[in-house]
């Protein structure tokens, strides 16, 4: 019962790479994610792509299917033409490792940056009390599966590596909306951190995030508007809505970021006339290219080789120790400090003066 | 030639935690809150983890809904639902502890669903005898993972703070799989591993080691599970000689779906069946009339007209019997199939669509209504679902002691936790008792694994002929070409574990999956992968093979060996429970490369603990023997209190 369809998936490294056509099976009921594992198991055993739950429940198969972030294991084959050919790129907005696989570190890392819940000093565990009515607000925000699809689709990124510093996105807005609206935390200067430090101020509420949502939490109108309300910038109204969300590489209008002492505003100069790019279609050939060589990429990593082995036909171990902390202790792992006097062969130069 | 091949990045920890799951998060926030340098390993991106899909919730006796739940109610539905197999003393701890771990969270910023009192709410689930799973809608999994993955990061942000790095006391390395535990003696010494972004290696040199793995699933074709779950702790529990307990049983979830093949697996709540959902063969029939034992007999309708009436009048009706436990369910679908009557793609049909109206339907299982929608494209209020049964949790696994989740066997410094160890469940696990598993047996395992450190007068030494040769394994698949494909070799182990070790077992068909399962062996030793180093799929299952091959050996030959039924264990040669194998542990170990099966007696259950149960239900676990011991206790108990009566 399958019919053969026409993929491209884009395969490479940081060094770039380019889209491969493949014709797969595709059975009654399949989706992206299917195909996928069918091409791993038949003409690409190494192509590479991250997933676990299958269920939509873990987000590990983000993917760019016709150039809208989605989840691969959620996108069914039949909401596509029978003759169209599918499209699936790696998320644009961060590194590519290999294949569709991207280094998501960034947002680990804004995470690690956001202050986490601060318990109530007063209360023991098992004496918190919440109504249901005042956890819900938190709770649409927990229900985040961190696909990461809402920060790999907003343009202040997107498109804009130097802004990645100063920007957290909207993944984070929504944890520092969390802990705003949870009932308990004892920190009271969420919105504030938001704008200081986290670039609330770059986002003009385009709705994309929202829009590409597999939890359906509503980022902007629940999450990160009510933060702005408080803490708005005057100079800047945060309901002006950008006409174009999305543009390629390529074809990216000037974007100016004012940075004053706190991030301002986006502005582009584009506004209204920039390609909407959602399905990834554009038909400017030459961005299309660049993408597909993966401009900016810029991750040194080597391609892989052959094991080397040594003359002893063995491979020859070299040891690199870390420089991080957890590093081995240069003295040898079995001596503690301070050492005993006794095992010193230290001479102070004025030992032998008498007091 | 690039140095990349020959580089192993090497790391000082004082605890490893193998896995990020709920069990080893919590493992890792102990150990580190103890003081100790602690790294946490994970084979997924952080906070991924299987712990991620559960959706039911966290078993706990807060007593939050129903005051007369207590730890005591939950030890005895624990031991009813495992068979009387469990380890007592693990049922107790789990039972007593698990209200604190499920209220520690909290002061960790977890917002679960809630009373009118503003208490955390607790939900009603089978086998549970009040109200106590606590939950978050159905995503408590997420919840939970998510809450110890904030904590980690509350944590490195303190010793940002104090040390300036985030990283000083303890780290997470994501993406990256541990294929051998490296050993001075009979201590353990370090963890060897790759990273699977960039195929490079790295060495981790440890005390301790918890490990905090899951489960086996994928040795299956059609299960709950992600394919993160080859068994890699188990086995590399044997390999440091370490044991595995109670392999031979694992649970089925009668209802998973089975078409389309996308999906296969994937769960359909059971609550299906409780609003009022039926189990039809191909030919129209309602079956499970057919498959009442005689057990249940008097509990059960004997007819449609009674069983439909049940829905609305439960005192005078008797249930239907779609509403058999769990084993019961998942054994009569796979009977049917067997014998022709299953769907095209290997089911029967849940059908719900012409038992209540659509309105009703998605008003009463709105998720059900979305999955099926999303992904099978299927009308669940218009069109039948295909159902049937999914492999979904493995009750067996390393054997632990019950206080500290040290491993036995001849192994010092090692740890077990959550799914991959065994015993807590016995022969079959209550849902909701995972969640609360991982809470208070991963802060146990993480502390008591601090505590052997401070012990220690030397730290182990790792062996460099040891690294050496960790490397030369996992780098073989990638230098041969000559031999098999890895996808078609887990295939035919998913074919054989699927068609021989299934659900119904027969004396026959688990010897002939012996055979197969040493021919696997030999084919699985000559895999070889193409490609390169970095993330490369096809090189990480190649590596996993063998991981999944030993503990399917060590599945069949329990499975052989039990010849009894029990729990996640049927066997249609053995088809009743027999109190003399309840006293039973059949022990796995490895010698050589053979996996060795040893009978072991099952931990006798205190005064105490015995005496919570009484003597009409034990009557159907016990021995004539252990029945008699209990007399005399319960007699000896009645002159005590007779004695005292007369004192005062
Ligand atoms: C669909 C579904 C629904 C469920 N619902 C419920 C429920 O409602 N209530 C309940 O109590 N239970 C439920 N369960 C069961 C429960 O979710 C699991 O048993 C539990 O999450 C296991 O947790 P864990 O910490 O032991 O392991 P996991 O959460 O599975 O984590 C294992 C970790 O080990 C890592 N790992 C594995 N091998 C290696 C290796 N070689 N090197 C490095 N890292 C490795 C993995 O990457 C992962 O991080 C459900 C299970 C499923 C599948
Ligand atoms: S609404 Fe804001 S955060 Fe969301 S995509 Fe647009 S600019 Fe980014
Ligand atoms: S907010 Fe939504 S889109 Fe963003 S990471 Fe979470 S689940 Fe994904
Ligand atoms: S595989 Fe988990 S969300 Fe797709």
């Amino acid at each position: 019962m399958g019919t053969k369809r026409q993929f491209r998936i884009w395969r490479g490294d940081a060094d770039g790479g380019e889209l491969q056509d493949y014709a797969v099976e595709v059975n009654e009921g399949e989706v992206v994610l299917d195909v996928i594992h069918r091409l791993q198991a038949t003409d690409a055993p190494d192509l590479a792509c991250r997933w676990n739950c299958k269920a939509g429940k873990c987000g590990s198969c983000s993917m760019e299917i016709n150039g809208m972030p989605k989840l691969g294991c959620m996108t069914r084959m039949s909401t596509f033409e029978e003759n169209e050919t599918v499209t699936v790129t790696p998320l644009r907005t961060f590194p590519v490792i290999r294949d569709l696989v991207t280094d998501v570190s960034f947002n680990y890392e804004k995470a690690r940056e956001t202050p986490a819940f601060a318990p109530p000093a007063d209360l023991a565990p098992g004496d918190y009390r919440m109504q249901q009515v005042d956890v819900e607000r938190s709770q649409e925000f927990r229900k985040c599966i961190e696909c990461f699809l809402c920060q790999t689709v907003c343009h202040v990124i997107r498109d804009h590596d130097d802004n990645k510093p100063a920007f957290s996105g909207p993944r984070y807005f929504i944890r520092a909306a969390e802990l705003d609206m949870h009932p308990l935390d004892d920190r009271t200067d969420r919105k504030e951190y938001a704008q200081s430090e986290q670039g609330l101020g770059f986002c003009n509420i385009t709705k994309c995030c929202t829009e590409v949502c597999p939890e359906h939490i509503k980022i902007t109108d629940n999450g990160i508007i009510p933060m702005k309300e408080r803490v708005v910038d005057r100079r800047y109204d945060p309901l002006v809505w950008l006409g174009s969300k999305i543009f390629r590489r390529g074809q990216v209008p000037q974007t100016i970021v004012t940075s004053e002492h706190s991030p301002g505003a986006v502005r582009s100069s584009a506004s209204g006339q920039g390609v909407h790019s959602h399905a990834g279609g554009s038909h400017d050939s030459a961005a299309e290219v660049q993408a597909q060589q993966g401009v900016n990429w810029h991750r040194e990593v080597p391609r892989p080789t052959a094991p080397a082995v040594g003359a002893n036909g063995k491979l020859p171990l070299t040891e690199l120790t870390s420089d991080r902390a957890a590093a081995p202790s240069p003295f040898g792992d079995d001596v503690t400090f301070p050492l005993p006097p006794e095992h010193l062969n230290f001479a102070h130069p004025k030992q032998d003066e008498k007091h | 030639m690039t140095s990349t091949t020959t580089r192993i990045e090497r790391h000082h920890y004082d605890v490893v935690v193998i896995g990020a799951g709920g069990a080893g998060l919590r493992a890792a926030i102990e150990a580190r809150l103890a003081g100790k340098k602690t790294a946490i390993i994970s084979k997924s991106l952080f906070g991924k983890a299987h712990t991620v899909m559960a959706e039911g919730g966290a078993a706990a006796a807060m007593g939050n809904v129903n005051s007369r739940d207590n730890w005591q109610v939950h030890f005895r539905d624990t031991m009813r639902g495992g068979k009387f197999l469990n380890n007592f003393r693990m049922a107790e701890l789990h039972a007593k502890e698990a209200p604190q771990r499920i209220w520690e969270l909290e002061t960790y910023g977890a917002l679960f669903d809630r009373t009118k009192d503003g208490k955390i709410s607790q939900r009603n689930f089978g086998g549970h005898e009040y109200p106590r799973l606590a939950h978050v809608g159905d995503r408590t999994g997420l919840e939970l993972i998510r809450t110890l993955q904030q904590k980690i990061v509350s944590l490195q942000q303190e010793d940002k703070q104090e040390f300036g790095s985030y990283d000083a006391r303890i780290r997470v390395f994501s993406e990256t799989t541990i294929t051998e535990l490296l050993l001075d003696g009979d201590r353990v010494a370090g963890a060897f591993g790759y990273y699977r972004e960039s195929g490079e290696f790295i060495l981790f040199e440890a005390p301790a080691v918890v490990l905090a793995t899951g489960g086996v699933g994928r040795s299956y074709k059609v299960t709950s599970n992600s394919w993160e779950y080859t068994g890699d702790g188990h086995a590399l529990a044997l390999r440091a000689g370490a044991t595995l307990i109670n392999m031979e049983f694992l649970q089925f979830h009668p209802t998973g779906m089975v078409w389309p093949p996308s999906v296969k697996g994937i769960l359909v709540t059971e609550s299906v069946r409780g609003d009022g959902g039926i189990l039809k063969n191909s030919e129209g029939k309602r079956f499970m009339f057919d498959y009442v034992p005689d057990v249940f007999r008097k509990q059960y309708a004997e007819t449609e007209e009674e069983a439909d009436r049940w829905y609305t009048d439960p005192d005078n009706n008797r249930r239907p019997p779609e509403l058999l436990p769990r084993d019961e369910v998942a054994r009569a679908i796979n009977s049917e199939v067997k014998a022709g009557r299953g769907t095209p793609a290997g089911g029967v049909y849940l059908d719900i669509a012409s038992r209540l109206p659509a309105e009703e339907i998605r008003r009463r299982l709105p998720s059900m209504h979305h999955q099926f929608k999303g992904l099978a494209d299927v009308d669940i209020t218009k069109e039948p679902m295909e159902v049937g049964p999914t492999c979904h949790y493995v009750m067996g696994g390393v054997e632990v002691d019950p206080d500290t989740g040290a491993a036995y066997g001849s192994v010092r410094g090692l740890f077990a936790a959550g799914e991959v160890s065994g015993g807590m469940h016995g022969s079959n696990r209550l849902g909701g008792n995972s969640l609360s598993d991982l809470l208070v047996f991963g802060k146990r395992a993480g502390g008591h694994a601090a505590n052997y450190i401070d012990q220690l007068t030397a730290r182990p030494r790792v062996e460099v002929t040891a690294v050496e040769t960790a490397v030369e394994t996992a780098l073989a698949p990638l230098q041969r070409d000559t031999g098999e494909n890895p996808y078609t070799l887990q295939q035919d182990l998913q074919a054989v574990m699927g068609d021989l070790v299934g659900i119904i077992r027969r004396e026959a068909e688990l010897a002939d999956a012996l055979v197969r399962l040493a021919e696997l062996r030999e084919r699985v030793a000559k895999v070889s992968a193409a490609g390169g180093r970095r993330y490369n799929p096809g090189w990480h299952l190649a590596l996993d093979l063998r991981n999944m091959l030993v503990v399917s050996e060590c599945t069949a030959k329990a499975a052989l060996e039990r010849r009894e039924s029990r729990g996640g264990h049927t066997r249609e040669d053995h088809p009743t429970m027999d109190p003399q194998w309840r006293r039973v542990n059949l022990v796995c170990s490895l010698e050589g490369d053979t996996v060795r099966l040893d009978r072991k007696p099952l931990p006798k259950m205190r005064a105490e603990l015995i005496a919570l149960f009484d003597r009409a239900e034990l009557a159907k676990y016990l021995t004539d023997e252990e029945l008699a011991e209990f007399d005399a206790l319960a007699a000896a108990e009645a002159e005590d209190t007779d004695a005292a009566g007369k004192e005062s």
